[in-house]
């Protein structure tokens, strides 16, 4: 490989593997950006070492796609190798980003999701009620598990982080935008979310159909109707996120007929985009009575798994506190 | 417990007089009690009250005017209606029910003032601080 070809590493941390497909979804693209750069570590495509990543100097990499949350101090300590070898660092998809899917585990304990995962899931069999441990010996050899954190992070909560590529999994369109960005140089400030500003509803089809005076008189989970597909999903009182979500992804969902779920995150002067989207759909409610907002507040099964997705560890309050 | 902190938003147009009232009745109330006026109980947007409680605010009282009364006429609906959704999720994030609540005040309610803001703090009182863990990952592990 050439010299003058770009280093560049894609990583993933608590991950569903969706980010990667991404990338494998540029198709063609990804031949032309293969072409361009030289991949110094990909573990679910290329046979690199950890060690390979060790020997580069600082900064040496041009660019890290990070994709996935923090969790365990495995991926913490990657993480923090990229940070320091890499001269960008990308987080990439929305886990990175915001904590993502893994980081609704916030909303429970690790001794919650261990009393679950190791003893009482129906599925398992565990007499002698062994739970994963960070090390010790065993047979007399020294034998090392990643720890398992009380919570779950963004990246930037980790390391410091350049640019922030949104969505679960971030779009085509915007992957590729964002690499040509980073190898012509042409980069916006420092800290910037690679998607456009504006919220969804701002460049959503159906903006015409909503009405101002519109209430909510039932809350409907997208299984329970047939939407219609020229109707915003707000004024049939299904939950859309798109009041607080940034525009970006073209409108992926809504053109599925499926609801805005919120995966690009809050759009700028948003602070947190759950207690955004609760008050946009709760002030939707037609009720005047405590009685009439009970019974509609009850219809929202899950508020904060809806409203903060993608989002709890990047939340305001972050996880939920645990009581001992 | 004299450090507690409950964030206390009053509506300019009742709930403030209401507070007002009570000052000029000299009646006494939490030292507790901080209070904020906004123009109308619906100007509470949720951000608020979770940015309260991340910033030290041990309870977030939202009082505002009757149903009926309010000057801009829904205002204190909305804020109704968001209440009653952020109550329960705020429980998912593990914060006590006793630590958020909306109320009515008018101005002429001095009295009603002072009982449902002492009702607040000792409601708030047994629980003591909230203690929010912290976001970064400098105290994890
Ligand atoms: S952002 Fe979505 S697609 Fe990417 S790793 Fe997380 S859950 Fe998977
Ligand atoms: S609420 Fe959803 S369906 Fe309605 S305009 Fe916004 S994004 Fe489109
Ligand atoms: S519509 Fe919403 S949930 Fe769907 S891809 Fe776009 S931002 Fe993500
Ligand atoms: S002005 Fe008092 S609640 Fe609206």
């Amino acid at each position: 490989m050439s010299e003058a070809k770009p280093k560049v590493a894609f990583y993933w941390c608590a991950s569903c593997g969706g980010c990667e497909e991404a990338i494998v979804d540029l198709n063609v693209a990804m031949l032309d950006v293969a072409a361009a750069i030289e991949i110094v570590l990909w573990p679910v495509a290329l046979d690199h070492k950890y060690s390979d990543v060790e020997v580069l100097a600082d900064g040496e990499i041009a660019v890290s796609f990070i994709n996935g949350a923090i969790r365990t101090d495995e991926q913490a300590h990657i993480a923090e190798l990229l940070r320091k070898k890499s001269g960008l660092v990308v987080a990439f998809g929305s886990c990175a980003h915001l904590g993502g899917i893994p980081g609704l585990a916030n909303l429970t304990s690790r001794r919650e999701i261990f009393r679950m995962s190791y003893h009482e899931s129906p599925t398992v069999v565990n007499p002698q009620k062994t739970e994963p441990i960070p090390g010790g010996q065993c047979e007399g050899k020294e034998v090392a598990l990643p720890e398992f954190w009380e919570q779950v992070h963004t990246l930037d909560q980790l390391i410091e982080v350049d640019y922030y590529l949104p969505g679960c999994p971030p779009m085509p369109g915007g992957i590729a935008n964002a690499v040509n960005a980073i190898l012509t140089g042409n980069l916006p400030a420092k800290g910037a979310v690679l998607a456009p500003d504006k919220a969804l509803c701002e460049t959503c089809g159906r903006r015409q159909s909503k009405d101002p005076r519109t209430r909510i008189a039932k809350i409907h989970r997208p299984h329970e109707i047939e939407a219609d597909p020229q109707v915003c999903f707000l004024e049939q009182g299904i939950i859309c996120c798109g009041p607080a979500t940034r525009s970006g992804c073209g409108e992926a969902c809504i053109n599925g007929n499926m609801p805005c779920s919120g995966c690009y995150g809050a759009p700028p002067g948003v602070t947190d985009q759950g207690a955004k989207l609760l008050a946009a759909i709760s002030t939707l409610f037609d009720a005047k009575t405590p009685e009439d907002a009970q019974a509609l507040a009850r219809q929202v099964v899950d508020p904060a798994g809806s409203f903060y997705r993608y989002g709890v560890p990047a939340s305001v309050l972050a996880r939920t506190i645990e009581k001992e | 417990m004299g450090n507690l902190k409950i964030l206390t938003f009053v509506c300019n147009w009742c709930s403030y007089g209401g507070a007002d009232q009570a000052g000029g009745l000299k009646l006494v109330y939490p030292e507790s009690i901080r209070l904020v006026k906004v123009m109308c109980s619906g100007r509470v947007d949720p951000q608020m009250v979770v940015n309260a409680l991340r910033d030290g605010a041990d309870g977030v009282l939202v009082l505002g005017c009757h149903p009926g009364d309010c000057h801009y006429k829904e205002g204190n609906y909305a804020a109704q209606n968001r209440a009653t959704l952020l109550a329960p999720m705020l429980q998912q994030f593990g914060i006590e029910e006793q630590r958020f609540r909306l109320d009515w005040v008018s101005a002429g309610e001095g009295e009603r003032f002072s009982k449902v803001v002492t009702e607040m703090h000792d409601a708030v009182a047994p629980l003591g601080k909230l203690h929010l863990h912290s976001r970064s990952t400098s105290e994890v592990a």
